[in-house]
């Protein structure tokens, strides 16, 4: 029996939006009108019994289309797709939280359902009293949280502070305390929302490590993330959903590369090329393509032994003096890793640079910059190529990029059993002295 | 291993096990009034004692008003301060119970949207802090009663009934209230003013035999009458007499409005979350 399955879930909201103003001036005429179209509209909904909806113009919208899945005892899916996506709704939808419009689910066993880290939390309470005000929200007995209370202070790393009004709490000490409270539950079935996107880095390899825990004593874990490594890590198979749809149940990786290609080929011409959609008119500078290249061909996937090659299109509308261009390679996570600017080559960030060549007229122009091989770990990367000048910061960005790095030898794996860990390889001269022969 | 419980979502369908769900959360129930017990009188200086000045001041004024100004007569021989309070201690319960519900599920917000539990926990738990207040100015009454030397008789003991009487009373209009608050806001400023018009609309600076015999029972339509005159019977004892066909018409009103008020919350307690 799977633990949880899904049959045509759909779900839509009611919204509102105000028509676009056309006229140039508002008129007090047209604004009175309005607001009695308004008024009487409302009127009519509240004698139906309808909810009231702000805005002009009423539209139905569908979060969640004829979604389907099962997830089986014991499983760990992961949910992802793009912001909007529906990921929210379905969760909501799966904790009981709010209502499907259409369709059916069954679940097999306990739900705890964690959407937010701390919800409830009253900031005038102690960090003892919030423990047990948040446990009972996530339906938690006061028994349950004593039994496992120094595990969770343990957990949290907030002895110290117990007695303390959570309001004095660092933002850090307060997301640590109710994650670790949430932590504690103990369900058949845990739904989680995003959750890792909160508090440092060492924290957030904690959460990580427990979720996965939780993942192998066996429960059913349900994971909505845009951490790709942690879906990737923790979930066994996973479900894109694009505008409210779903595509078929898969393996998390396969779907996370699916997720990824889509996020790129929003703004993909050909395999690797990446061109804006609008541009800023009034920006001196603007970046018009971005292409990426492997080997002679465009692509978006690279060897980690081989060179990836940048090609920056951009346009000097213009001239402005020391203008410059850059880029930067962050991890899917939105951790930069590293930042390049056409300054560097020149030298220092000094006379080079005012006297450069992107100030000079009104131009079209490339640039060419090269990401050496063996710097990129295993993994996906998100790509920004930005314009600056100085004293005026940005003026233009391109985001959106994505690429993927791969190891078609041996390099990021061996001589260890799974992958090299780290975001960057870095190939470091070892030297081996043998100094002294023991018999 | 035992077969884990079966749980079924589906539009519209109404949950078999509603009110075992009820009680299977319990526990929330008493961590959300004691949260709101314990956060009410925090960073303030003189803390509990405000839920005992705020009555005393009232009764004060109400007894040199009505009483002295106006000399409006008591209930029998008992003192009118102590006439006076024990309408004030049902009124104020009731009115606190009344908004602090009506707002409960606005105020929890953040809870509706991000967890699921039996939305009616919300408001009836607003009530009962409201009660921890009824219990605090009590100790108010027993020092009315010694300062006048005042021995209460045997109807005393049926006190507790018309505590639950005023209980059903503010729950039934808090309900209905707060599940339409969520949809139409406009009801958040209606409260307010139902609460300061029914302080003079209810026989609580007076004694409700200053109102005419033939518009006594239209007068006891208003809930609170029955609620009040029931408490003057049970503390002031043979000073005073309970109007019985007002006291019953009062009781109808209550459950009418339980039944309204529930019925309300249940029709609309699904979608809270997307209205919210």
């Amino acid at each position: 029996m799977p633990a949880i399955t899904v049959e045509n879930l759909s779900k839509s909201y009611v919204v509102g939006h105000n028509t676009a103003q056309t006229e140039r001036y508002t008129a007090l005429r047209d604004v009175l009108a309005r607001n009695a179209r308004n008024l009487a509209r409302k009127t009519r909904d509240m004698v139906h019994g309808r909810a009231i909806v702000q805005g002009d113009e009423v539209e139905e919208f569908w979060a969640l289309k004829d979604v389907s899945f099962e997830v089986k005892r014991g499983e760990t899916l992961g949910i992802i797709g793009r912001n909007g996506a529906g990921k929210s709704t379905l969760l909501k939808v799966l904790s009981r939280i709010t209502e499907p419009t259409k369709g059916r689910i069954t679940i097999r066993g306990r739900v705890a359902s964690l959407l937010e880290v701390g919800t409830g939390f009253h900031p005038e309470l102690t960090g003892r009293e919030n423990m047990f005000l948040n446990g009972a929200i996530l339906g938690m007995t006061r028994a349950e949280i004593r039994r496992r209370f120094d595990e969770i202070v343990a957990f949290a790393e907030v002895e110290r502070f117990l007695d303390t009004p959570v309001k004095r709490y660092s933002s850090g000490m307060y997301v640590r305390l109710a994650f670790a409270v949430a932590a504690h539950l103990e369900p058949e079935i845990l739904v989680v929302d995003e959750v890792l996107a909160v508090g440092d880095a060492q924290f957030q390899k904690k959460c990580l490590g427990k979720m996965g825990d939780v993942a192998k004593e066996g429960r059913t874990v349900l994971f909505v993330s845009h951490n790709m490594e942690a879906v990737t890590n923790l979930c066994q198979s996973a479900i894109l959903l694009t505008q409210g749809r779903n595509q078929e149940k898969g393996e998390a990786k396969g779907a996370v590369y699916n997720y990824l290609s889509t996020l790129s080929l929003s703004s993909l011409t050909s395999n690797g090329q990446f061109c804006r959609e609008r541009t800023k008119p009034e920006a001196a500078i603007i970046i018009t393509r971005v292409m990426l290249v492997d080997g002679d061909a465009p692509g978006v996937r690279f060897d980690l032994s081989k060179e990836i090659r940048l090609r920056i299109s951009y346009q000097v509308c213009k001239p402005v003096r020391g203008g410059f261009l850059g880029f930067q390679v962050k991890t899917v996570l939105g951790l930069p890793i590293f930042t390049s600017t056409n300054a560097d080559v020149a030298g220092a960030l000094g006379d080079n640079v005012v006297s450069g060549e992107l100030d000079a007229v009104v131009h079209y122009g490339e640039a060419d910059v090269k990401i050496p091989a063996y710097q990129l770990n295993v993994g996906a990367y998100e790509l920004h190529v930005a314009a600056f000048a100085p004293g005026r910061g940005l003026l233009d960005l391109m985001a959106d990029i994505f690429f993927d790095v791969y190891d078609s030898g041996s390099f990021a794996s061996y001589p260890f059993t799974s992958a090299r860990q780290g975001v960057v390889l870095l190939r470091t001269p070892w030297i081996i002295h043998k100094t002294k022969r023991i018999d | 291993m035992t077969e884990p419980q079966v749980l079924i979502i589906e539009p519209g369908l109404a949950e078999r096990d509603y009110w075992r769900d009820l009680w299977r959360y319990r526990e929330l129930f008493y961590v959300l009034a004691w949260r709101d017990i314990s956060v009410r009188y925090k960073q303030t200086i003189i803390g509990l004692a405000w839920a005992l000045l705020r009555p005393f001041l009232t009764m004060l004024v109400f007894t040199v008003v009505f009483g002295k100004l106006a000399k409006l007569p008591t209930e029998g021989a008992a003192p009118y301060a102590l006439m006076v309070f024990a309408g004030l201690l049902p009124w104020q319960f009731f009115s606190t119970a009344l908004s602090e519900s009506s707002n409960s599920l606005i105020g929890n917000a953040n809870l509706i949207s991000k967890v699921y539990f039996p939305r009616l926990i919300v408001p009836t738990a607003a009530v009962v802090v409201s009660f921890v207040d009824f219990l605090i100015s009590f100790a108010i009454l027993v020092g009315l009663m010694l300062w006048y030397q005042f021995v209460p008789g045997w109807p005393i003991l049926t006190l507790p009934l018309f505590v639950l009487m005023a209980f059903l009373a503010s729950l039934g209009p808090g309900l209905w209230i707060t599940a339409l608050n969520v949809k139409y806001r406009d009801f958040r400023y209606i409260i307010p003013f139902i609460v300061q018009i029914g302080l003079y609309v209810s026989p609580v600076g007076f004694s409700t035999s200053v109102v005419p015999d033939r518009w006594r029972l239209l007068y006891s339509l208003n809930p609170v009458v029955g609620v009040i005159d029931g408490f003057r019977w049970a503390i002031l004892g043979g000073e005073s007499t309970l109007y019985l066909p007002g006291f019953l018409l009062g009781w109808c009103v209550i459950v009418f409005f339980l039944w309204l008020g529930i019925r309300q919350f249940r029709g609309m307690e699904k979608s809270f979350a997307d209205l919210i």
